[in-house]
């Protein structure tokens, strides 16, 4: 216990941390190439996620569990939803293209990241081995990492930079808000009952008026049952494309039933009316105006 | 184990929401990689804070995460406004301002 103490007075990084820093870190890492790789963007929202979080927890173990908390609530928390939200308004349904647009950008951003990365990794590891951390700081105590050390800091000697925030965050809620309203005057926004009337007489749209409702019957008044026109014909425009209407099959069957005993009744009459005489064929013109 | 190999884990992230930036062609994923950018930048922060025994690098780190959060709501502002009008969130579809 007492070489525990010391160590950590030494600034020493104790085994549960190398513990903790060996799961998550490359848990992190894995999170940040899951992102990449994954097509669907609401994968790599939710291996960001995974990034986060990991971090956050790396942020505790630093003696900083203010801000891993921060991180956890404020990054996992809202601009992760805030990014789903987005993706479920826009961005879900079109994945990435497989095309690409530039030739061999994709190998050249590869080999960049793995240049930058040993660029950035050899400087770091070179600039500091030898150095000797200080030792950790008490989160519990007042000076230390938890909310009360960085109050303090805040607002004394941040208190400038931590105002200016305040003014960066209802910009920003002004700005999200004037960018998310849709204008009256723009072309994209709803058109009035009258200006779509307008349009249509115009001839901007194919039809003058509006689709019929579906038809409401004794039988049936389902969304999926189809008016009838005045001569019994089913009204196609009735129904919605989405809906596949067993009934409206079925009537337009018995439509077509009715139509064709109709005509095999009319067949049969002009045929007794042959039969009967020319005097039959005079008459029968005007017994089917009558009908 | 020194705290250094936080800066490397940090490096590591960095170089792969840079990729991801140059690689990915959907707005908001484009996004989501400078969050993550930012995330290994509040890495570096709070190990530095950590090495020195100061508090000031944790500051920073929550400075940064203010402008973070602000930044998503604008960007996705943005991003939904340039999807309302062109029906597409792919960076490659933007491109009224070329030439």
């Amino acid at each position: 216990m007492s070489s525990m103490v010391l160590a950590q007075a030494a600034g020493e990084v104790s085994t549960g941390e190398a513990v903790t820093f060996w799961i998550l870190g490359p848990a992190a890492l894995a999170g940040g190439l899951g992102m990449i790789f994954s097509r669907s963007a609401v994968h790599s929202a939710l291996w960001l996620v995974l990034s986060m979080l990991s971090l956050g927890v790396l942020y505790m173990v630093q003696s900083a569990p203010f801000l891993g908390f921060t991180q956890i609530i404020v990054y996992t928390g809202a601009v992760m939803m805030l990014f789903l939200f987005a993706l479920m308004m826009a961005g879900r349904e079109n994945a990435d293209s497989v095309v690409e647009v530039l030739r061999g950008q994709r190998v050249l951003a590869a080999l960049f990241g793995i240049g930058f990365a040993g660029l950035l990794v050899a400087g770091v590891t070179r600039a500091l081995t030898n150095v000797t951390p200080a030792p950790q700081l008490d989160p519990n105590s007042p000076t230390g990492g938890g909310a009360g050390g960085l109050g303090r800091l805040i607002f004394t000697d941040y208190l400038f930079g931590f105002e200016l925030t305040a003014i960066l965050l209802i910009v920003a809620a002004l700005a999200g808000i004037v960018l998310a309203t849709r204008d009256r005057r723009n072309e994209g926004a709803k058109k009035t009952q009258k200006e779509l009337v307008e349009a249509r007489f115009r001839g901007e749209y194919k039809r003058k008026t509006p689709f019929p409702g579906p038809g409401v019957f004794a039988t049936s008044n389902s969304v999926a049952t189809p008016a009838l026109l005045p001569d019994g014909r089913v009204a196609p425009e009735s129904l919605s494309d989405l809906i596949e209407s067993t009934t409206a099959a079925q009537l337009i069957a018995k439509h077509e039933r009715l139509a064709v005993a109709a005509e095999d009744a009319k067949r049969a009459e002009q045929a007794k009316a042959l039969v009967s005489g020319s005097s039959g064929r005079e008459g029968s013109p005007g017994e089917e105006e009558a009908k | 184990m020194t705290p250094t190999y936080y800066l490397l884990l940090s490096a590591l992230l960095f170089t792969i929401g840079v990729v991801g930036v140059l690689v990915r062609r959907n707005a908001i994923v484009v996004f989501m990689c400078i969050e993550l950018m930012l995330n290994a930048v509040n890495l570096t922060l709070v190990t530095f804070a950590r090495i020195n025994g100061e508090l000031d690098g944790q500051v920073m780190a929550f400075f940064v995460m203010v402008v973070a959060a602000a930044e998503v709501v604008v960007g996705l502002a943005i991003i939904m406004a340039i999807f309302k009008s062109r029906r597409s969130a792919s960076v490659d579809d933007t491109n009224l301002l070329k030439y």
